[in-house]
């Protein structure tokens, strides 16, 4: 039987548009970084209009960090002193070899590459950034899931001292957030330790981060330092916040709206004043390697 | 000096749009240009809803009545600034394109609320000259009380469409909350005092 693909059941103009995004993207994506040379800039400059790199100082002022503030400059301004070193991030949980490792060693065992994905934000921007990571499989492997584990919960760090926005309620701290075991497990999910080839900036997230490209970009947390496979579906700091707003697979989604904002269309970060918003595409552009983990789920209903 | 207070506070109150046209020519929007002017033209119509609604508690503190007379033109500046933050939502951010602004009036309660604040000031707005005022006597007063109404559905507007309350549509919130109260204690005196 002929395998259909995702890309063949969308409408023909989204279809063609993502199909020739995701051709420059794939190529993109596969330019491994060889050693990760944190000084010089980013190589692989994509030569297609749609993934125009986002400036970076843009991709370093304007970003969503609430531990930091929730204004969008709050966090380049308030986090220039966070502490990084030493970082511990723990994996365990439903595993046969738990494990503890420094940052150091991390970036050590799992060699950087880079990626450079679309990031779509649930409030209607997106950006696109050349991140440098690594596939998060590659640490899951190490501590041998058992058959229990369905799900990852990714856990932030707690520091209110460092971190004014954990003095208040705004959300339950420490934050939190989780995947699917197979989303986790797809090579498009990475650990990310930096981005334009430097060292991952405190604003961005410092020293280790998720990323997952087809999701709204709060699924995608920063400062982890817990990583537990679990048997029961986490819930996440924003799901507990609200969760007829948020749910556990804000998957991106234009036919989807959020209660508050329409998800149809997005704006460019650091487009000029006259350029008109884009379409928003189903799994953020990349439908083709990651509708299959939901064929059959409704997707208006598990949002 | 009272000769020069209604001018004065013209331009005074003229700034924030001036500061907004220097940052369109001069490319000092930052990352999101269109989101910067339609926050920034919003926030300025709630504080010139408070700084209206200020003003006769300010008279009934200082015992002047010099804050009345500036209060009708703060409130054409409410109307101003309202005016301006849906024309960025209308023209800028979505090209006249009606369907999703249709769209987005009857399926999201922050822009219903605020799209109706909007539709409230206009009455107002039209009845605001000295001409009017005599005019309406004292079905002015009560017209324009309105601009309670509208200071709450400006305030939840606000809280609506932030991901959380925290902090900034928060502090509106109680400071218009508080300008509010301020109004019921009054009626309450006249009560109690005859």
């Amino acid at each position: 039987m002929k395998k259909i693909k995702y890309s063949e059941i969308t409408p023909e103009n989204i279809y063609k548009n993502r199909r020739n995004f995701i051709k420059k993207f794939g190529l993109a994506a596969g330019s491994v970084f060889l050693g990760q040379n944190l000084n010089s800039p980013a190589k692989a400059a994509p030569k297609n209009e749609d993934l125009k790199l986002t400036e970076y100082r843009y991709v370093t002022t304007y970003n969503n960090y609430y531990e930091f503030g929730t204004g969008k400059s709050d966090p380049a301004e308030r986090s220039e002193k966070f502490k990084t070193t030493p970082w511990d991030v723990v994996i365990d949980g439903e595993v046969e070899n738990p494990l503890k490792l420094s940052i150091d060693e991390i970036t050590n065992m799992f060699p950087s590459e880079e990626r450079i994905y679309k990031l779509r934000c649930v409030e209607g921007w997106s950006m696109v950034i050349p991140w440098l990571g690594f596939p998060l499989n590659k640490i899951l492997k190490k501590v041998s899931p058992t058959s229990k584990a369905k799900f990852v919960k990714f856990t932030s760090i707690l520091d209110p001292e460092q971190m004014i926005g954990q003095r208040f309620p705004i959300l339950d701290w420490p934050y939190k957030e989780g995947l699917r075991i197979d989303e986790a497990m797809h090579d498009l999910t990475i650990m990310v330790t930096g981005l334009y080839g430097k060292k991952l900036p405190n604003q961005n997230g410092s020293p280790f981060r998720l990323i997952v490209p087809w999701k709204y970009g709060f699924k995608s947390s920063k400062a982890i330092v817990n990583i537990k496979l679990v048997e029961k579906m986490p819930t996440s700091s924003w799901m507990k916040a609200s969760p007829n707003e948020y749910g556990f697979y804000s998957n991106v989604n234009p036919r989807v709206d959020h209660p508050r904002w329409s998800q149809a269309t997005e704006r460019v970060i650091g487009e000029s004043i006259i350029s008109p918003r884009i379409p928003t595409t189903m799994f953020n552009g990349y439908g083709d390697q990651v509708a299959n983990l939901y064929t059959g789920m409704d997707l208006k209903k598990y949002f | 000096m009272i000769k020069y207070l209604k001018p004065s506070v013209f331009i005074l109150s003229l700034f924030p749009f001036l500061i907004i046209t220097y940052k369109i020519f001069f490319n000092k929007l930052g990352p999101e240009p269109v989101k910067e002017i339609t926050h920034f033209t919003g926030e300025w119509t709630l504080i010139f809803i408070c700084l209206t609604l200020s003003m006769s508690p300010l008279k009934t503190f200082t015992k002047l009545s010099l804050w009345i007379n500036i209060r009708r033109m703060l409130g054409l500046f409410v109307f101003f600034y309202a005016t301006l933050h849906l024309l960025t939502y209308v023209g800028l951010d979505y090209r006249f394109d009606w369907q999703p602004i249709f769209d987005d009036v009857v399926k999201k309660k922050y822009v219903f609320i605020g799209f109706a604040a909007w539709l409230l000031l206009i009455p107002l707005a039209i009845t605001s000259s000295r001409k009017m005022v005599m005019l309406l006597k004292n079905n002015w007063k009560k017209l324009h009380r309105l601009i309670y109404v509208i200071a709450i559905f400006g305030s939840l507007h606000y809280i609506w469409l932030s991901k959380t309350i925290f902090f900034k549509p928060l502090i509106y919130f109680i400071i218009i909350i508080l300008l509010l109260a301020f109004r019921i204690k009054i009626k309450n005196k006249n009560i109690n005092y005859g």
